[in-house]
């Protein structure tokens, strides 16, 4: 029964995971409770079943008003790999015999954190003798997200600080239908956060979130959707532009709604950038969808937390006569277990990562792996 | 007609007595065919529905946006009520400085009436299947006949890149070029009966992110659009898809022979490279 440990780092969160993929004849049966606090999950049907031994993060948190920067990033992951790695292993009660393979993130994302992760891969695989996988990050979100939620053939919405993709799979690979041509949706999230000196703390995106439930007023931010791809530094600028006019309002400057005549808040900025460009990743996704003709839509990714986006993307999909999928916090947000889990699956066809490549990349385009574990 | 497409349809048409067929539900809009104004004249409403998802004020700023943009260019591209003459015949050798006002005549529907504030679009109705169809149908039958199948694609693929030429000469760029937003209507002559016949004029439908531009970028783009849902949507004629950038910029029909249509070629390549060479974080 093939097991995999994968290590993931390539923003700032590191991620450490244990799978195992139950053999055809084994039937699958629930883990017992003295595991982790992921209870070992069996999959929808539709997919292969998998069994989640291990399931740890620890995320490098900047300050208010600052975003990560890759030297700091690297170093705590550094700090921390091989205390989460130890943590993982006691919790999966595996042998080092069990293990088949160490997969790592060979890209995209941060360099120098990659990099440190990288080592920390290549160093476990000759300490125990183990082949090495390198994944893509992208393709691992996917795979996860379809074991977990049991989708068949969605089209995938991939949201994340990092990257936002639509994609649909196609003849062994995962096509590229659109994609923001400039910077990431979370991107956008984040730098936007950092105006409004919003905490970081557990993630920016988060805390954006819980201020736009109080939000109300719709102000005006471009909307820049061409044709299935999106962009953001526009809506950025504006928003930016935004928040800075309210940092400088006051009882007597103030900004008011001119419809209710209330103050505009954090919240309603939050508010406005949430609804707009969640409206734009929602169009997009309908349009691919539309031209594919899928019924389902699967969302991955940090973003992909986010409710309220759910929420949207399930009045579209069920407007049209399908469904939404998506995971929780355990699997949206970076992870180690997505990176073991779509390693397994190309180890299992005979892929390995040699030393002497197993290099990682910022750049590594989701279509440019070749799914060939599935028709 | 008691459907329950009856509760989609805006007013007027949700009180009339005419028949209205649902033909396609795109992302942007539902499309039905129908007569308008007069029983003999079929018609293609276009509706643009309330998306629930967004928010209300900004559905309505973007759906009448939309709604006046896509009429603007149609009726610039057919150019009616500026020049005289029979519709539907292509205008063949657009002079030099024709700034694109019916250019298109024939290659693109006429805008027969429309509501910003309701939401919906009339135009007159194209016979025919999209060239996504027509490419499917031809796909199936490839393994009978392979040759002469790749050279019956081959003159599709020339049409395709002669029309967005041609497109693009008269200054406006689609935004959302696919082969679902190109209709083949088959010439008078031929059937397109089971073999699945692939010759016919191309026009272009779904103007709604189409704006008016002449530079070498949103050409580029464009084309880059066309490029991708291409190889997405048509991944076994993939290899195919460079007959229509070499019709683009040199076919006969193509109204971006000489420099421009190899300016925006090249320009082609940069907006690929953009793409592999951008940065992606976590």
């Amino acid at each position: 029964m093939p097991i995999a440990i994968g290590l993931e780092g390539s923003a700032n969160k590191l991620g450490v995971g244990i799978i195992l993929h139950p053999s055809s004849s084994t039937p699958s049966s629930p883990h017992d409770s003295a595991h982790s606090e992921d209870e070992a999950f069996t999959s929808k049907p539709t997919s292969p079943p998998v069994q989640i031994l291990a399931n740890l993060r620890h995320t490098f948190v900047s300050p208010p008003g600052t975003g990560f920067l890759p030297k700091d990033t690297a170093a705590h992951h550094r700090r921390w790999v091989v205390r989460l790695t130890k943590q993982a292993l006691k919790q999966a009660r595996i042998q080092l015999e069990d293990v088949d393979c160490i997969c790592y993130t060979k890209g995209p994302g941060m360099g120098a954190p990659l990099g440190a992760v990288a080592i920390a891969a290549r160093t476990l695989s000759q300490l125990w003798d183990k082949p090495l996988i390198g994944v893509n990050h992208c393709v691992g979100h996917i795979e996860m997200g379809r074991a977990i939620t049991g989708a068949e053939n969605p089209v995938v919405l991939y949201v994340s600080g990092g990257n936002t993709q639509v994609i649909a799979y196609s003849a062994q690979r995962y096509r590229i239908f659109g994609e923001a041509l400039d910077i990431a949706v979370g991107n956008c999230l984040d730098r936007f956060a950092r105006v409004l000196n919003i905490s970081n703390d557990p993630a920016p995106g988060y805390n954006i979130e819980q201020l736009a439930k109080d939000g109300k007023c719709l102000l005006e931010l471009p909307y820049a959707v061409k044709g299935m791809d999106v962009s953001f530094s526009g809506i950025l600028a504006r928003v930016e532009e935004l928040a800075r006019r309210l940092t400088t309002t006051t009882s007597t400057n103030p900004w008011l709604d001119p419809d209710t005549g209330l103050d505009i808040t954090k919240s309603d900025l939050c508010f406005t950038l949430q609804e707009t460009v969640f409206a734009m990743l929602v169009e997009i996704t309908e349009r691919a969808m539309a031209h594919v003709g899928a019924q389902q839509v699967l969302i991955v990714g940090g973003v992909g937390c986010n409710e309220r986006l759910q929420q949207m993307m399930g009045i579209m999909a069920s407007e049209r006569g399908g469904s939404v999928y998506a995971t929780d916090e355990r699997f949206c947000i970076d992870n180690g277990i997505m990176i073991a889990h779509a390693g397994l699956l190309a180890h299992g066809k005979g892929f390995e990562t040699k030393l002497e490549e197993s290099t990682f990349t910022q750049r590594f385009r989701t279509d440019e792996v070749l799914v060939n574990w599935r028709d | 007609m008691a459907e329950t497409s009856d509760s989609r349809l805006p007013a007027p048409f949700n009180k009339s007595t005419e028949s209205f067929e649902l033909i396609a539900q795109g992302a942007e809009s539902l499309l039905y065919r129908t007569t308008f104004l007069s029983s003999s004249q079929p018609a293609a409403l276009k509706v643009r529905p309330e998306k629930k998802w967004r928010h209300p004020t900004l559905d309505k700023r973007l759906t009448r946006a939309r709604i006046l943009a896509e009429a603007r260019v149609l009726v610039k591209l057919s150019g009616e009520g500026v020049v005289a003459g029979g519709g539907g015949r292509k205008v063949k050798d657009p002079k030099k400085g024709d700034v694109g006002v019916g250019g298109m005549r024939g290659c693109v529907p006429k805008v027969l009436g429309l509501d910003w504030e309701q939401g919906w679009m009339v135009t007159e109705w194209i016979e025919g299947k999209t060239v996504k169809e027509a490419i499917y149908g031809a796909s199936k039958v490839q393994v009978v006949d392979d040759e002469k199948t790749v050279e019956e694609l081959k003159v599709l693929l020339r049409n395709m890149g002669e029309v967005v030429g041609k497109l693009h000469a008269c200054g406006v760029v689609h935004g959302d070029l696919t082969t679902s937003n190109m209709m083949l209507r088959p010439r008078a002559s031929t059937s397109d009966a089971v073999t699945g016949c692939l010759d016919g004029d191309i026009l272009l439908i779904d103007f709604g992110l189409a704006t008016q531009s002449h530079s070498d970028e949103d050409r580029a783009v464009d084309l880059y659009v066309l490029e991708r849902a291409f190889g997405s949507t048509h991944p076994k004629e993939e290899d195919l898809f460079g007959t229509v950038l070499e019709a683009y910029a040199n076919g006969e029909e193509s109204g971006m022979k000489g420099k421009a249509g190899k300016v925006a070629v090249r320009r082609l390549e940069d907006v690929r490279m953009r793409g592999r060479k951008k940065s992606m974080l976590g």
